[in-house]
């Protein structure tokens, strides 16, 4: 029995691995003060399109790539849009949420249900035996391992480097970031483009591995890039405390295939919703301390438990960059 | 360092923004440059530290021709600029803000920078924690914090652009010594302002602006009528004091408490009378805001009772505030005041009162045309407000407000605005006393806040002093209480 | 010389706007080779199976309805500022709603066309329920609108399929087919051998003019693009922001209500599993490519209906997915907010010239 849970344990550190990939990259983007919105899109574009290249090519590392270079390709759409052209990043980001979407069911028609590659279990010799840990962690395919590595390599970056923190800067405050030299436009090229190739990874994550082929509109991954979203936010624009968030994610989603037996009369459409649903109380609880009615009330309550109410509130908030969304002039 | 300009000159569109400028700045001085708002100044300083280049004419450094290709640019060839506003990373903290912009290798040394910038801080006398966040700071810290910086980022010229925006008296003094310290050790200091009496105080040099070109140099010791006559190129008095006597009770204030996640202000207690100017002085973030907001319902007080024309107010949201004659008008005219995408008509439409569904258009035109020509506004009613000049933004505010008022809450009203658009204002303020207003005020500015009040409140770090008598009160006794002295009782 | 610059920045307007739509079909017409097809056919295709027929035409007008119904809506969230990404469950609530409705007054003695009015105004109940409860989370909890949105849309789709194969069951098994349909005494009347419903016409051609009207000539609609453009400024001037936010969102959410409802009552006749037809979405990508302005509205509602239209039977005769439509939607919001902003940065580099 414990054997199950702890395999069924790997299994959530291994469905997460592709969010924790969007996730981050996501993190990356607006760390630097631009939204990607295109998740949702982009992640079924490129699930599609390095599944149909890793089964042209029998190489999966090309189907990666490819992914990458799209995600890359329609980050950069944005970019131009909206740095370059001062356009809603709201607005071109849905759009292409949309048309990358329609493009992944059109293209991938051809390839559906076709038979393709799957990306390898690699257990680490010498790691894969130590109890628990073993099997949680080291018996697992090389991007989950890369997906432990992202996490720390991005925290490192944002707040241990010098350009780190310049990233930082740039989406606190371009017009200062400028000041101290910082080419703001361009590093938000190319934060931006570096994010969208990270979430471009994420697509193939699922066609070559978690949810292997490409199965058109029953994929199963609608909704995706709108969960990532989330937990950037959830996440507080954190890389560990984004990853925290999709392993949570992962988690729920296991309990409810876990729990779906004692459910029976509740069609599995049903149990697959779940997540969105949490997905709003997740904002809700790091957001409601932002709110003025929640200030307004809680000055009418007496002294210790507006205290209280304000501490947990705060320890829950998140805040965004301030610059984020805003397009930069220098004068 | 010597920092010589010779015949600068900046276009913006059909604006001759500076018209062949010429000055030179020894090393060891501070340099005053005088002028109203428009007069060229800002624009100057921004060719100098890199922002703009300018169209024709040179800039010389230690006698040497150079050309400052951005603000990066700028701080390597030594020159350093302090904006008004300092541009650091409010929830970064302070050691961060710090390497951000340095040059060198992936990963900064935090250890040596924390050392350095003890050192620096021990020259001055600063008190600023390298780990605390830059927005637990005030303006004032911030702007050390920004000197600091551009010190040990090598700065021999430094810029200040009307630094004393914001800070309190103490604080001031405290900016002057260092400057004066500075200035001692060889920096070239240029040091901007629309204030006689500062540029007065500190320079060993001052030049006056007006309309794009430099119209004279003065040495102290300083003739003020000489320096006025330059600025506007005609004399000019301030309007004087009109003095309330018998007082009919509007605001009644009981053990009032205030609070934000920083502050907690209780035992307010205060009488104000119909007609009567009431000035909130203190340091930025001493409560003043704070204070404001609870009077006008936008902040829920947690203790007290607050009474306004007989009737309890105590914890009532701002509309009501407001539709009971209570008016409030913000600092930032553009980010809180107006709306950016509308036009003068529309903004009227939407302050007065709503007569039916739908809109009657040919009013409206009216109305707005009437008090575009009552206040002065340079606009047609079509105007969108961002397109207004920062006065003009001003002058629409105050057309905006509803007649009659009870209680009139301003902050910072005169804020960038130059001198004859400020005395218009006041003037504008001072009428609706005379109908019964009483108005409430914050200004960092203490020769506004003495001059028009009646009565003073002193905000320092959430205590609030009694009211003081404007009238019997200095600025030296007044800029003691800002900074927190004389508090014992 | 003022007439002069007018008509020459009037020609410039045109030619991005042109040449958006000219990139917009070379884009396309790209991903039709990439996947072996020839374009001209694929569009000759979309051209005949849209207004190519009187039975084609009749089914444009009636993918336009609900198009168009929601796109006003949305005209008054876009004007708060507001994405009303949650658009799609509010059209599913309306449809949902109605078919509760009809389902309770079927068989009774309730006039049949009493029914059809008092199910259209239960669809308008549950759209603005749906859209109430986004406008709730966004304000008294901090949930971003698209967020709020988009959670809600899912959970009336998941909804919408418990009710088919749960409560609301055919006789026998539940299947993705809907419901049972409603007698036809309950739908609305359509035309002679025709899918189309002049009545439901009418109404999408009357909720636009009213949205029209409110936006251009009323307070009601000058508070609500105060809200959009600056919310403090707009409380500080004395409208109560939360209020017309709130409001904006009920009156999209009644619109996609209507919708909703049309496609139940005038459409399928029953409550099929993704009743929203994506026309949610849809309508958001209407109101971007006419700029949040009412009066081309209409135009580009029945351009994007005959696509869509068009391109269903795409499948049977090209073997090309249909989603073609959706590309081509999608490319030419995307080439007209590039070119919008292009032509942005060329006339504000032409003025400072």
């Amino acid at each position: 029995m414990n054997e199950i849970i702890l395999i069924g344990l790997a299994g959530i550190i291994a469905v997460a691995a592709p969010i924790i990939f969007a996730t981050i990259g996501e993190t990356i983007t607006e760390r630097a003060g631009v939204i990607n919105l295109s998740l949702n899109g982009t992640i079924l574009l490129t699930a599609m399109a390095g599944f149909v290249v890793s089964v042209k090519t029998d190489s999966l590392l090309l189907g990666f790539l490819a992914g990458a270079a799209i995600g890359a390709f329609v980050a950069l759409i944005i970019a131009f849009t909206s740095i370059t052209l001062k356009q809603s990043q709201v607005a071109v980001g849905f759009v292409l949420t949309l048309l990358c979407r329609d493009l992944a069911y059109f293209l991938g028609n051809p390839f559906m249900g076709l038979p393709g590659p799957r990306i390898p279990s690699l257990p680490i010799s010498g790691l894969k035996d130590i109890p628990l840990i073993g099997t949680l962690f080291f018996k697992q395919d090389i991007l989950v391992y890369l997906s432990f590595i992202l996490i720390a390599a991005a925290y490192w970056w944002i707040f241990k480097t010098r350009p780190g923190l310049m990233l930082q800067g740039i989406g606190e405050r371009p017009a200062a970031a400028f000041v101290r030299g910082a080419n703001v436009n361009r590093m938000r090229y190319i934060y931006t483009m570096i994010g969208g190739a990270l979430v471009g990874i994420a697509g193939p994550m699922y066609s070559l591995s978690a949810k292997a082929g490409w199965k058109g509109t029953i994929t199963g991954l609608d909704g995706i890039g709108w969960i990532a979203l989330a937990i950037t936010i959830f996440g507080g624009w954190n890389p560990i405390r984004a990853a925290f968030g999709a392993y949570l994610f992962a988690l729920l989603q296991w309990l409810g295939i876990v729990l779906q037996p004692s459910f029976q009369n509740i069609p599995s459409q049903v149990l697959q919703v779940a997540p969105f649903p949490l997905m709003i109380l997740a904002l809700l609880l790091v957001n409601i301390g932002n709110t003025e009615w929640v200030d307004r009330t809680l000055a009418g309550l007496p002294e210790s438990a507006r205290r209280f109410i304000a501490q947990v509130l705060r320890a829950l908030r998140t805040t965004p960059p301030a610059s984020l969304g805003t397009p930069f002039e220098n004068e | 360092m010597k920092v010589e300009i010779k015949n600068i000159h900046k276009h913006f569109g059909k604006v001759h923004a500076n018209n062949d400028i010429s000055m030179t700045i020894q090393p060891g001085t501070i340099q005053g440059i005088l002028g109203e708002n428009g007069a060229g100044k800002s624009t100057l300083m921004k060719i100098l530290s890199g922002f703009y280049q300018a169209d024709k004419g040179e800039i010389r450094l230690d006698g040497k021709l150079t050309r400052i290709k951005s603000p990066a640019d700028a701080i390597k060839h030594g020159v350093g600029m302090l904006h008004q506003d300092p541009l650091d990373f409010p929830p970064m903290p302070v050691i961060d803000n710090l390497i951000i912009g340095q040059s060198g290798g992936l990963l900064p040394n935090r250890k040596v920078v924390r050392k350095q910038f003890e050192d620096l801080q021990a020259r001055f006398n600063f008190k600023i924690d390298p780990d605390a966040y830059v927005d637990s700071l005030t303006v004032g810290e911030r702007q050390q914090l920004e000197i600091l910086r551009l010190l040990w980022l090598g700065a021999k010229v430094l810029i200040l652009d009307e630094p004393t925006t914001g800070i309190s008296a103490s604080q001031k003094e405290m900016l002057f010594a260092t400057l004066k310290i500075l200035a001692s050790q060889g920096m070239s200091v240029i040091f901007v302002s629309h204030k006689l009496d500062e540029v007065e105080q500190l320079c060993n040099q001052v030049a006056v602006f007006r309309q794009g070109k430099n119209v004279g140099q003065a040495m102290p010791p300083y003739r003020t009528p000489q320096l006025v006559q330059l600025m506007f190129g005609k004399s000019m008095e301030l309007a004087p004091r009109i003095d309330s006597t018998s007082c009919d009770v509007l605001v009644h204030m009981k053990d009032l408490a205030v609070e934000n996640y920083r502050l907690h202000i209780s035992g307010i207690n205060l009488d104000i009378c119909k007609g009567e100017v009431i000035g909130l002085a203190g340091m930025e973030g001493s409560g003043q805001r704070l204070f404001l907001q609870a009077c006008t319902g936008l902040r829920r007080t947690v203790g007290g009772k607050l009474y306004i024309g007989q009737r309890d107010f105590t914890g009532k949201p701002y509309h009501q505030f407001l539709n009971s004659q209570v008016s409030y008008v913000p600092a930032s005219r553009l980010e809180e005041g107006l709306i950016s995408g509308l036009s003068l008509t529309e903004h009227f439409i939407l302050a007065g009162e709503q007569q039916g569904f739908i809109i009657n258009r040919d009013k409206a035109l009216k109305l707005t045309e009437s008090r575009i020509k009552d206040f002065s506004i340079r606009g047609i009613p079509e105007t969108r407000v961002e397109s207004l000049s920062g006065g003009n933004q001003q002058r629409a505010l105050l057309a905006l407000l509803r007649s009659p008022l009870q209680l009139l809450l301003l902050e910072h009203p005169t804020r960038g605005l130059d001198i004859e658009s400020s005395m218009w204002i006041w003037n504008m303020l001072k009428e609706r006393c005379k109908t019964g207003t009483a108005i409430i005020f914050t200004s960092s500015d203490l020769d506004e806040v003495l001059h028009y009040s009646d009565r003073i409140l002193v905000f320092f770090g959430g205590k609030v002093s009694n009211p003081l008598n404007a009238g019997s009160t200095t600025v030296d006794s007044l800029g003691q209480l800002i900074g927190g002295k004389g508090w014992e009782n | 010389m003022k007439t002069m610059t007018k008509t020459s920045s009037l020609w410039i307007n045109t030619g991005f706007r042109i040449a958006a739509i000219v990139l917009a079909l070379a884009f396309t017409s790209i991903v039709l080779l990439l996947s072996n097809a020839r374009p001209f056919e694929a569009f000759a295709n979309i051209i005949n199976g849209s207004i190519g027929s009187s039975k084609g035409i009749a089914n444009t007008l009636v993918a336009w309805v609900p198009l168009l119904l929601v796109t006003s809506g949305l005209l008054m969230t876009y004007a708060t500022g507001m994405w009303n990404i949650g658009i799609e469950g509010q059209i599913t609530l309306g449809a949902i709603f109605t078919t509760l409705a009809l389902r309770l007054m079927q068989g009774t003695s309730v006039p049949p066309t009493l029914a059809i009015i008092l199910s259209i105004l239960a669809g308008i109940l549950g759209g603005a329920l749906w859209a109430g409860i986004v406008a709730l989370l966004k304000i008294y909890g901090g949930v971003n609108e698209i967020f709020g949105g988009l959670g809600m849309n899912f959970v009336s789709t998941a909804l919408t399929i418990w009710l088919i194969f749960g409560p609301w069951k055919r006789p026998g098994t539940g299947s993705m087919s809907g419901t049972e349909p409603f007698d036809t005494s309950l739908w609305l009347p359509q035309l002679e051998g025709l899918r189309i419903s002049l009545w439901s016409v009418g109404i999408g051609i009357v909720g636009l003019l009213v949205v029209y009207f409110i936006l251009q000539g009323t307070y009601f609609g000058l508070k609500l693009k105060a809200v959009g453009k600056n919310g403090r400024a707009a409380f500080l001037l004395g409208v109560p922001t939360t209020r017309y936010i709130m409001a904006a969102f009920l009156i999209c959410g009644a619109f996609a209500g209507i919708a909703g409802a049309i496609q139940v009552t005038g459409v399928y006749h029953r409550l099929i599993p993704s009743i929203s037809s994506g026309y949610g979405y849809l309508g958001m990508m209407v109101a971007m490519l006419v700029n949040f302005q009412a009066l081309w509205a209409g135009v580009v509602a029945l351009f994007f209906a005959a696509l869509n239209i068009g391109s269903i039977q795409l499948p049977i005769v090209m073997k090309i997915d249909s989603t073609l439509s959706g590309v081509l939607q999608g490319a030419l919001v995307l080439f007209f907010l590039l070119m919008e902003g292009a032509r942005r940065t060329f006339l504000s580099k032409k003025r400072g010239k």
